[in-house]
């Protein structure tokens, strides 16, 4: 198992074909779950009066789901530039968590030149984080794997939302087949292999406590950010003695 | 000098807004993390980050939806500790959770 202080060996770029098939295979248990989503974005895009092209539109170039869904509680008919910006602002606070994510990989994408990490990082979501995390610990070094799970969500996100555009109105409540529950079950799953005995649990039992604080004080999803954030201070300062 | 206001070109504004705050977030880690020296102490706050962020996002997400997801959960985690399997843990979370609302919780 490798430990969490390793020092990284020295080895070439890899960014293979082969890793983005592998990631291609690890993200599919995820599919279901991403179309159902598009779906229902398609859906509530077209409820919210979207044209097709706009529905379409945001799925390619912002391709985050719950900052979609929510924009559509914010969508109007005119826009003012206020109004724009503070569209822009709360989606910020949906997708800050993929900031400390970024971070958290961060010592593997800087071996890659810049407009690599450019583009790959423009299909940077919850699901290719966290297959990709679970590949970087079990040793895996292949870029292909992040982007391949990237870019394969990414398709059939753009997609899928086309019929659910189309075809809102029969779509069946998601929540009855758990579909609300594919990212969360997925998160949870992801702390198994994580897992690095009871020393590594206490920066994870603080994020998980910051969190559930964080929660009742602040509306929105700053829960995430100070949470995480904190358990990864507790972890900076926990000594090993090794 | 102010700026015409955005008129029909208002939707695709708010869009290409949405699509750069996305975009800054995603790269904006990783930019960052490049000016931090990596130090030991570095190294381990990254090494706790990425537990923290799961913990961190779905202890609360059990407590909004409520009883059913929260179980649903105890058992995905289950499933993967007895069978490493994301599939695996994916189908007995979603049964579990399908079941318990077919059955009114």
């Amino acid at each position: 198992m490798p430990s969490e202080a390793k020092s990284e060996p020295p080895h070439a770029a890899l960014l293979t074909l082969a890793g983005m098939l592998l990631g291609l295979r690890r993200v599919s248990v995820l599919m279901p779950g991403v179309v159902i989503f598009a779906v229902a974005f398609g859906a509530a895009a077209s409820a919210k009066g979207l044209s097709l092209v706009e529905a379409v539109l945001m799925s390619a170039l912002v391709y985050a789901g719950v900052s979609q869904l929510v924009a559509m509680e914010l969508w109007r008919p005119e826009w003012s530039w206020g109004a724009i910006v503070a569209l822009a602002f709360v989606t910020v606070t949906v997708n800050a968590r993929t900031i400390l994510q970024g971070a958290s990989l961060q010592p593997w994408f800087s071996r890659y030149p810049w407009f690599v990490n450019a583009f790959q990082l423009s299909f940077f979501t919850d699901a290719n984080w966290l297959v990709g995390t679970r590949y970087h610990n079990e040793g895996g070094r292949d870029l292909g794997v992040v982007l391949g799970a990237g870019l394969a969500l990414w398709g059939v996100w753009v997609v899928m939302t086309v019929p659910g555009y189309l075809l809102g109105a029969l779509v069946a409540d998601p929540r009855k087949y758990g579909i609300d529950l594919v990212m969360p079950i997925f998160f949870a799953a992801m702390i198994v292999p994580l897992w690095r005995g009871k020393r590594g649990a206490l920066p994870w039992i603080i994020a998980g406590v910051v969190a559930l604080i964080t929660v009742r004080l602040v509306d929105g999803y700053a829960f995430i950010i100070v949470g995480a954030l904190s358990g990864a201070v507790v972890g900076a300062f926990l000594d090993d003695p090794a | 000098m102010t700026l015409p206001e955005p008129g029909s070109w208002g939707p695709y504004l708010a869009i290409l807004a949405m699509a750069l705050a996305t975009y800054l977030c995603r790269i904006s880690g990783v930019v960052l993390m490049g000016f931090v020296p990596l130090t030991p102490r570095v190294r381990r706050g990254l090494a706790a980050l990425p537990g923290s962020i799961v913990v961190a996002t779905v202890l609360p997400l059990i407590e909004r939806l409520g009883l059913a997801a929260g179980l649903a959960l105890l058992a995905a985690i289950a499933s993967m500790v007895i069978r490493r399997s994301e599939l695996l843990a994916l189908l007995v979370g979603m049964a579990f959770v399908s079941l318990m609302r077919a059955a009114g919780f």
